[in-house]
C-alpha cells in the first residue's frame, strides 16, 4: 500500500473512511476542522456534514450508531463541551452500529479560549478514551476505535491535541472495510434513558469499562520500550514523541495509546522495574493522579505546571537534562506582527463606527474573526467567552449597568455561524425578556476564522451539494422584534453604520443590527472585484492620518503621506476614501 | 536529524513550498515530520512551519536553538525566528518586506538593515530577492518556489527530479513559471 504524508486530521479522516464509516458530522473548530473537510472527498460512501453545532453534530452520530451505521463526531476541546449532554447518556446506552467522538485539545490555546484537558471527560462520562501520537496512529487508533466501540459496547472518546492534528507524518494507507448496516431493532431498555433504564445501564457501561481494561492490558495500542535504567517515562498521544527527544534512549517508556481505562497490571509491572518514574503530559495531572491512585510513586506536573504546550526543550529545562543546544543573541528587535482584520473585512467598518459611540455602550463579543477587533485602534470590546454568549451576556451586564445607574447600552456582536451555533437561542430570550440590549449580527456569509467552511446561512454543502439556504433574517423577524428595531446595514458604509448605532442608542429595549458584507476572501468576492484598488492622489493628501485610523494592512503612512502599499491586498472596499475629507482616495481599475 | 524552520507572514505559501520539499524527503526514504499552527496567525500574523527529516524523527516541532537552517520569506522574520537558529546554523531569506500593523501606523519602525545585522551576527546568511525574481517571471506568488530551489540547493538534494515533483502538485497552467522560479532559486 502507499505510503503518503498526511496530517493528524486527514489521517484520521482515512482512518474512518477505511474503518467502513457512513456518516460524520462536526461544527467547525480550530484544530479539528480538516477532519471533516477530508471526510468530504468520500462523499460516495460517507454522509459528512457540518451541523450547527456539536451537540447536534454528536446526536446526528448517535442516531446512525442506534440505528446500526458507524459513526462519528469531531470537534475542537471547548466544543466537546457543548456536546456532554448527549454524550454523558449515550456512554451509558452504548452503541449498535461503532461510536466514535473525537475531540481536539489546544494546549498553548494557539487559537482558542482556554486550555482544557478533555482527557477528564472519559473518566467523567464513563468513555474509552485512545491517544494517538503521530499521523499512523490516528489512522490505526480511529480504526481500532470503531472495534473497541463495538467489541465492547462503549462510545469511544478518540483524544487529539493540536500538534497531533496539525503535524504531518508518513501513513501507510488501506483499503475501505466493508461494513454491512447492522440490523436496526426496537430497544428502549438500552436506548431510551427514562430512570429505571439508566440505573440498568449504568451497571452495564461499568462492566463493560471492566471488559475492556483487561483487553487493554495486552492491547498492542499500548507499548512498553524497557531500556535496564533507572529511570522510567510513562506518556500518551504528542508527550511520548517529546519526552523520546528530550530523555533519548537510555529510558524506559511506558507509552499509553488506551488512557482510559487503564491497564493497571501493564502499568504496575513497568513501574515495579524503575527506581524513579516521572510523567510527561501537558494539561491536567491526568496519568499522573491515575498512577498515584494506584499507589505508585510517580512525578512530573510539579515540575512542568499544567499550562501551555510542551517541547523537548521545556521538558529538558523542566528536569535538568543536556542537551540544550546554544543559539545567537538577537542583533535588533523585530516590530510585533499582531494578527489583523484582513484589508477589505467588513469587520472593520462595524468596529469603526462603534469606536466612534465608545462612551455610549459597553460590547461584548463572541467566537470568531471579529475577536480581532479586540486590539488596537479599535478596542472594540470588554468581553468574549464562548459561542453565543455574545448575545446571552449582555442581557445580564445591562442589568448590572442599570444597577449602579450607568447609563451606557450593553451591545453584544456575534457571527452568522455563530448565530445558527447556538445565538439565536439567546436572541429568542433577549426579545422575550425585553432585555435593554443591541444585539450586533455580523453576517459575512460564511464560517471565516476556521477558514471558510458552509453553515446554515449557505446555499451549498459540505458534500457540495446544493441547499436551502436559512434566512437569518426572517428568523430574526420571527421573533416578532417590530421591524422599526431591526437594522440590517453594509458595515462598510459608514453613513448607514452610524445611524443604525445611533438608532439603537436611541431605542430603549432590544434592538438588532444585521451588518451584511461577504468576507472578503470568498473566491466569489475576489472574482467580483479583480483589478479594482483605492488609489491616493498624492496631490490631494494633506498627510491628517484620517484614512490610516481604520488601520487597513494595504496602507502605509511614509514621509507625511497615506499610501497604498499593496495593491493585490487592496480591495477596493473604500472605507479609507470615506475617511478622507479632501477626496484624496478613489477607487480605480477593473472593469466593473 | 535535519530541522528547518520556515517563516513567514500568513499567507505568504509556506504550505505549498514544504508540501513539494516532503515529498521529495519522502521519496529520498527519509522520515518526516512537518508541524505548522494555523488559525488566527492567519490574519496577517507571523507563520511558522517547522520541518524535520532523518532516519527517525520524534517530536514534530523545534525547540529553540534546534533549527539547522532558517528559511524565512519576510525580513524581519528571520530576525524574529533567530532563536530557534543553532550555532553554526544557516539562514535563507528573502529581501521582501512586509509591514506589520504597528509599522504602518508609525508606533514600531522597520529596521531595513535586518539582513546585513543577520550576515554579521550569523555569517552563513544567503540574501535572495526571491519575490522579485517571481515578479518579473509574472506572478509574486511563486516567492515560495524560488525559496524553495535556494534552500533545496543548500541542503544539496541534487537526487531528485524537482521538475516532476513540481508538476505533480501545483496546478497545470502553474507548472512552468513555478519549475522557472525552482531553477532561479537553485541557480542564485
Amino acid at each position: 500500500m502507499s505510503k503518503v504524508l498526511l496530517s493528524g486530521d486527514e489521517a484520521v479522516a482515512r482512518g474512518a473512511w477505511e474503518a467502513g464509516v457512513s456518516v460524520a458530522a462536526a461544527y467547525p473548530g480550530t484544530p479539528s476542522t480538516e477532519i471533516l473537510e477530508n471526510m468530504a472527498q468520500y462523499k460516495d460512501d460517507v454522509y459528512a456534514t457540518w451541523a450547527n453545532n456539536e451537540k447536534i453534530a454528536t446526536e446526528i452520530a448517535i442516531g446512525a450508531s442506534i440505528g446500526g451505521l458507524r459513526a462519528f463526531a469531531a470537534m475542537k476541546h471547548v466544543g466537546m463541551n457543548v456536546a456532554t449532554d448527549p454524550m454523558f447518556t449515550v456512554a451509558y446506552t452504548g452503541v449498535n452500529g461503532g461510536l466514535m467522538l473525537v475531540t481536539a485539545d489546544d494546549p498553548g490555546a494557539h487559537s482558542s479560549q482556554n486550555e482544557q484537558d478533555n482527557r477528564l471527560y472519559a473518566p467523567h462520562a464513563r468513555m474509552a478514551m485512545l491517544e494517538p501520537s503521530d499521523s499512523q496512529e490516528c489512522l490505526d487508533f480511529t480504526k481500532a476505535a470503531f472495534d473497541i466501540s463495538e467489541k465492547f459496547d462503549l462510545v469511544v472518546e478518540l483524544r487529539m491535541t493540536t500538534r497531533v492534528c496539525h503535524s504531518k507524518s508518513i501513513v501507510e494507507l488501506g483499503p475501505r472495510q466493508n461494513v454491512p448496516p447492522k440490523k436496526y431493532e426496537s430497544n428502549p431498555a438500552k436506548f431510551s434513558m427514562l430512570p429505571a433504564h439508566a440505573r440498568v445501564r449504568h451497571y452495564k457501561v461499568e462492566e463493560n469499562l471492566r471488559a475492556l481494561a483487561e483487553y487493554s492490558e495486552t492491547s498492542p495500542l499500548n507499548k512498553v520500550e524497557h531500556a535496564g535504567s533507572k529511570l522510567g517515562i510513562v506518556a500518551s498521544g504528542i508527550n511520548y514523541m517529546h519526552a523520546h527527544e528530550a530523555f533519548g534512549e537510555g529510558v524506559g517508556y511506558l507509552k499509553l495509546g488506551i488512557t482510559y481505562p487503564i491497564a493497571e497490571n501493564l502499568v504496575r509491572d513497568f513501574c515495579s522495574k524503575y527506581d524513579e518514574i516521572i510523567v510527561i503530559e501537558e494539561g491536567e495531572p491526568y496519568l499522573e493522579n491515575t498512577l498515584k491512585a494506584m499507589g505508585i510513586k510517580c512525578h512530573g506536573k510539579a515540575e512542568l505546571g499544567p499550562q501551555g504546550e510542551l517541547s523537548a526543550s521545556r521538558i529538558r529545562e523542566a528536569f535538568g537534562l543536556p542537551g540544550e543546544n546554544d543559539t545567537y543573541e538577537s542583533p535588533a528587535q523585530a516590530p510585533n506582527r499582531p494578527p489583523v482584520l484582513c484589508a477589505g473585512c467588513p469587520h472593520r467598518g462595524f468596529y469603526y463606527s462603534l469606536r466612534k459611540h465608545k462612551d455610549k455602550l459597553v460590547a461584548v463579543d463572541d467566537i470568531g474573526c471579529y475577536a480581532l477587533g479586540a486590539s488596537a485602534p479599535f478596542f472594540g470590546f470588554d468581553a468574549g467567552i464562548c459561542m453565543g454568549s455574545g448575545f446571552s451576556i449582555p442581557i445580564g451586564l445591562s442589568l448590572a449597568l442599570k444597577a449602579q445607574g450607568d447609563t451606557r447600552k450593553a451591545f453584544g456582536i456575534l457571527g452568522d455561524s455563530t448565530f445558527f451555533h447556538s445565538g439565536f437561542n439567546s436572541l429568542v430570550d433577549a426579545v422575550h425578556q425585553q432585555a435593554d440590549v443591541c444585539l450586533v449580527l455580523l453576517d459575512n456569509s460564511i464560517t471565516a476564522m476556521t477558514g471558510h467552511q458552509e453553515n446554515a446561512g449557505t446555499e451549498i454543502s459540505l458534500m457540495g451539494y446544493e441547499v436551502p439556504a436559512i434566512s437569518i433574517d426572517k428568523m430574526v423577524a420571527a421573533t416578532g422584534l417590530a421591524p422599526e428595531r431591526v437594522r440590517v446595514v453594509d458595515p462598510i458604509d459608514q453613513k448607514a453604520m452610524d445611524e443604525a448605532i445611533e438608532a439603537a442608542l436611541a431605542t430603549e429595549g432590544t434592538f438588532v443590527i444585521i451588518t451584511r458584507r461577504p468576507c472578503a476572501l470568498l473566491r466569489e468576492v475576489i472574482k467580483a472585484r479583480a483589478g479594482r484598488h483605492c488609489e491616493i492622489d498624492a496631490d490631494k493628501c494633506k498627510g491628517c492620518k484620517a484614512c490610516m485610523r481604520v488601520a487597513c494592512p494595504a496602507m502605509k503612512f511614509a514621509d507625511g503621506k497615506a499610501e497604498i502599499v499593496d495593491i493585490a491586498n487592496c480591495t477596493a472596499c473604500g472605507l479609507c476614501a470615506q475617511m478622507c475629507k479632501f477626496g484624496a482616495i478613489n477607487v480605480v481599475g477593473g472593469a466593473k | 536529524m535535519t530541522s528547518i524552520l520556515l517563516t513567514g507572514v500568513g499567507g505568504q505559501g509556506t504550505i505549498l513550498m514544504t508540501k513539494i520539499l516532503s515529498k521529495a524527503l519522502v521519496e529520498l526514504g527519509y522520515d518526516v515530520k512537518m508541524s505548522e499552527i494555523h488559525g488566527m496567525s492567519q490574519r496577517g500574523g507571523t507563520v511558522n512551519t517547522q520541518l524535520r527529516f532523518g532516519e527517525k524523527v520524534y517530536a514534530p516541532n523545534i525547540s529553540e536553538g534546534d533549527a539547522d537552517i532558517i528559511v524565512a520569506f519576510e525580513k524581519v522574520e528571520a530576525l524574529r525566528a533567530l532563536p530557534y537558529l543553532k550555532k553554526g546554523g544557516r539562514i535563507v531569506m528573502d529581501s521582501h518586506e512586509i509591514y506589520s500593523m504597528p509599522v504602518l501606523t508609525g508606533e514600531e519602525s522597520y529596521p531595513s538593515d535586518a539582513d546585513e545585522l543577520l550576515k554579521k551576527t550569523v555569517g552563513n546568511v544567503l540574501v535572495i530577492p526571491a519575490s522579485k525574481i517571481a515578479e518579473k517571471l509574472g506572478n509574486g506568488k511563486v516567492q515560495n518556489v524560488c525559496l524553495l530551489g535556494a534552500l533545496a540547493k543548500a541542503l544539496g538534494l541534487d537526487h531528485v527530479d524537482w521538475n516532476k515533483l513540481i508538476a505533480d502538485t501545483v496546478p497545470a497552467k502553474m507548472v512552468e513559471i513555478n519549475q522557472a522560479a525552482f531553477k532561479a532559486g537553485w541557480d542564485y
